[in-house]
């Protein structure tokens, strides 16, 4: 008798309203309590051992990476092929390349100085169109920085890509940010921002209130391995499988945050070694692989609407390019490194090949493609090139849903200045509407 | 009703009023450690009132998800003293979200709550205003009620304002502040500060706690000094309610060009605090340095510096963490509050 009324009392001083708590019959708590087969700390109740035994890391294999094709885009086991419509495969291919002659025209104009700063994509296209293609449109995304392909799969043009990055009066932004901080209500991509992570237990809570709402979407949260060290993606983890919460988490593991090598970030087995340890679906998929990575999200969004819990994905890949054009790689890796993911395992690469056995590609049509591409990127680049950037005083909009009036006394006063000194403010850059 | 139950009204009125609403944070389900949060699940549901796991920033940035996403987010911080880790998410991202999507997409609809301020015992942890930390960041409103008619009013308010929403709760007040609470819905302006006693000799300005030291300070200056004050309490701390302080409608060409209409205009009635007072003593909890006492005192010489008739008066914490056994001696108290309205009347 005496364990019982102890455990009451320790519940009844816990109630701030002092309610009576049914704690079950009082057998089944003798019988509870009196076991003695399994542990009966609430915390956890596996199994009793006797044998002083740490767990040892290294001794573990490590998660596989699930994959379909070869590096040669040859497919291993046919049951796997996802076996998607020509016409599905054509546009992921076509999506893949023309982000990759969107980021060389982009990254050389920043060179140029025509635009501030550029981040590229290349070696990753795999990661952004694979998933992409298997989400539903109107699930909402929440990016890292490094995901322009899952736009422009969705529909993202490639004046809206370079709105953003001229930053003039046509940017959805308003100018506010540096080039590559892409956002699109119309699309479901919700603005980037540059602090790392942050969108992270963000995406979980915009899962939660999908998940209230009811209406059949998920949310699809992407990061990189750098990121998985910050705060908040432990705490989003946490936080999704503790709130049931229909999120897909997908690591862009490519090798390198900046200079930072991925065995100088994590010691343990990458990221998906870590889902497990939240209560969380894992997988970790080959990210040069578009099949791999269509199947894996596929699956991932159908277990997460079905079951309501997060899944992780962990994608491995490379990050051919420089980590941005502040960057320059050969500092901290080879050149023979970088050349041997982008000549052998590349997933454009692997996808042409594909597309060439099922004789749905060929060299004809990859060079008018090649052409087509390559005028509508550059007749792109001009058009956003030549507009204004938006007026000045887009400065004092949008901080709050309505101006506030100390806002509107600045407003005022850098009015009456620039009126005053105008020749030293380069006013006919920007629009005067 | 008391502070902590005039809380919780507003809360229910919240969720009763918006069925997209939700409360999370560290122990709301069963009450909260502070019973605001009382009854409400059992009322609401289980999925609308609910328990996160012990992460602050993971409750700021959840609740700034569930905001963007469409649901009214109401979120509880245990202690404004461990608002800290989730300060990434609350200035880096919850105000800037609007501004930097070009509108594009918000999280208007978060409202974050803390206890705040001191309790007697509360030593470095648990008696922090961290107010002044949030005021300096664009994009955020930041509230501190000074009693359950307001608290409740202004919380509704803030949970229903399109911008994303600090409210601090004077802990000290949750049991000991009881005022007869309207039943009914209602809410309170934002950005609006209360004038509670007129006065014409000197303005003292404060918010939360502070407002009723400052009662009693008007009290003791009339007994013993014979000097009428006037008692605002600030209210909103960000966007504050300037023009109540110091009038800031009146243009700067036409003081300088007309000082005898100014004058007379001086003279009247009509004109707001300090240009009708000439003194201004503000007090606060929080340290001195940087605290929000400096905000308000830079933007007041500025705008009525020709009124001034004594430099701005700030009596606040000092420049310390909080401590334990000295809490008596750290606090901006009556007589410390006194003491500088004896200053700047003599001056």
């Amino acid at each position: 008798m005496l364990p019982i009324r102890l455990a009451c009392y320790g519940l009844r001083s816990v109630t701030a309203n002092c309610k009576r708590i049914n704690i079950g019959s009082l057998s089944q708590i003798t019988r509870e309590f009196s076991s003695d087969e399994r542990p009966q700390f609430p915390g956890s109740r596996s199994q009793w051992t006797e044998k002083l035994e740490f767990i040892r890391p290294d001794l573990y294999d490590g998660i596989p990476v699930y994959r379909v094709m070869d590096r040669k885009g040859k497919v291993i086991d046919p049951s796997q092929d996802p076996q998607l419509p020509q016409e599905m495969v054509i546009k992921m291919y076509k999506c893949m390349t023309q982000l990759n002659t969107m980021d060389r025209i982009l990254y050389e104009s920043q060179r140029q100085g025509r635009i501030s700063f550029y981040m590229t994509n290349y070696g990753e296209e795999g990661t952004h169109i694979g998933s992409a293609a298997a989400l539903d449109p109107k699930d909402l995304i929440f990016g890292q920085y490094r995901e322009a392909g899952t736009l422009m799969w969705r529909g993202f043009t490639l004046d809206q890509f370079m709105n953003q990055c001229y930053g003039n009066m046509d940017d959805g932004g308003k100018g506010k940010q540096m080039p590559v901080h892409y956002g699109s209500k119309e699309l479901n991509f919700v603005t980037i921002s540059s602090p790392l992570g942050t969108q992270m237990p963000q995406a979980v809570g915009a899962a939660y209130s999908y998940k209230r709402a009811q209406n059949g979407l998920c949310v699809m949260c992407y990061f990189g391995e750098g990121t998985s060290s910050e705060g908040d993606a432990h705490a989003a983890l946490n936080f999704s499988a503790t709130l049931d919460c229909p999120v897909i988490f997908f690591c862009r593991n490519n090798g390198y945050a900046i200079s930072t090598p991925s065995k100088e970030q994590y010691r343990g087995d990458g990221i998906a070694g870590r889902g497990p340890a939240y209560g969380m679906l894992t997988i970790r998929v080959d990210g040069n692989d578009v099949f791999a990575v269509y199947n894996a999200t596929s699956k991932a969004r159908q277990v997460a609407l079905n079951e309501m819990r997060p899944v992780l994905i962990e994608a491995m890949t490379y990050r051919i390019g420089h980590h941005s054009t502040s960057d320059d790689s050969t500092a901290y890796r080879s050149v023979d490194e970088v050349r041997y993911w982008d000549e052998r395992d590349h997933p454009i690469s692997r996808l042409r090949n594909y597309m060439l056995s099922k004789g749905w590609w060929g060299d004809a049509q990859e060079k008018e493609w090649k052409e087509d591409c390559k005028r509508q990127v550059m007749t792109a680049f001009a058009r956003a090139e030549k507009k204004l950037k938006p007026n000045w005083k887009e400065i004092f909009t949008d901080v709050y849903h309505e101006m506030p009036s100390h806002i509107t006394e600045q407003l005022k006063q850098m009015e009456e200045h620039v009126q005053k000194y105008a020749e030293h403010y380069p006013l006919k850059n920007f629009s005067k509407d | 009703m008391n502070l902590f139950q005039a809380i919780n009204n507003s809360l229910d009125l919240a969720l009763s009023s918006d069925p997209t609403a939700i409360i999370f944070g560290e122990d709301v389900a069963f009450g909260g450690v502070f019973r605001c949060t009382v009854g409400l699940q059992e009322k609401h549901g289980k999925s609308r009132v609910f328990n996160t796991p012990l992460c602050e920033q993971g409750i700021a940035g959840f609740g700034i998800g569930a905001a963007t996403a469409g649901a009214t987010a109401i979120a509880e911080i245990q202690f404004a003293d461990y608002i800290l880790p989730a300060f990434d998410q609350i200035c880096n991202e919850a105000a800037k979200y609007r501004y930097r999507s070009g509108g594009l997409y918000d999280c208007g609809s978060l409202t974050i709550r803390a206890p705040c301020s001191a309790v007697g015992h509360g030593a470095l942890y648990h008696s922090q205003s961290p107010e002044a930390f949030f005021a300096h960041c664009p994009g955020l409103k930041v509230v501190v009620p000074r009693g359950p008619i307001k608290a409740k009013g202004l919380l509704l308010s803030c949970i229903r304002d399109k911008n994303p929403c600090l409210f601090f709760e004077p802990k000290i007040l949750y049991r000991s502040a009881v005022e007869q609470v309207p039943v009914k819905e209602y809410t309170m302006p934002l950005s609006k500060a209360d004038i509670l006693v007129e006065g014409d000799d000197i303005t003292l300005v404060g918010w939360g706690t502070q407002v009723h030291v400052l009662r009693e300070v008007c009290q003791l200056a009339k007994d013993q000094l014979n000097v009428s004050c006037e008692l605002i309490d600030l209210v909103t701390i960000l966007p504050w309610d300037k023009e109540t302080i110091a009038q800031v409608d009146l243009p700067v060409c036409l003081l300088t060009v007309l000082p005898f209409i100014y004058l007379f205009i001086s003279l009247s009635k009509y004109l707001k605090s300090v240009k009708k007072t000439g003194r201004l003593l503000i007090a606060h909890e929080a340290p001195l340095t940087s605290g929000f006492g400096a905000e308000i005192a830079a933007s007041i010489q500025h705008d009525c510096f020709l009124n001034l008739e004594a430099p701005i008066e700030r009596v606040t914490g000092f420049d310390t963490p909080f401590p334990h056994m000295f809490e008596p001696f750290y606090m901006p108290d009556k007589w410390r509050c006194f003491e500088a309205v004896k200053k700047l009347v003599n001056y």
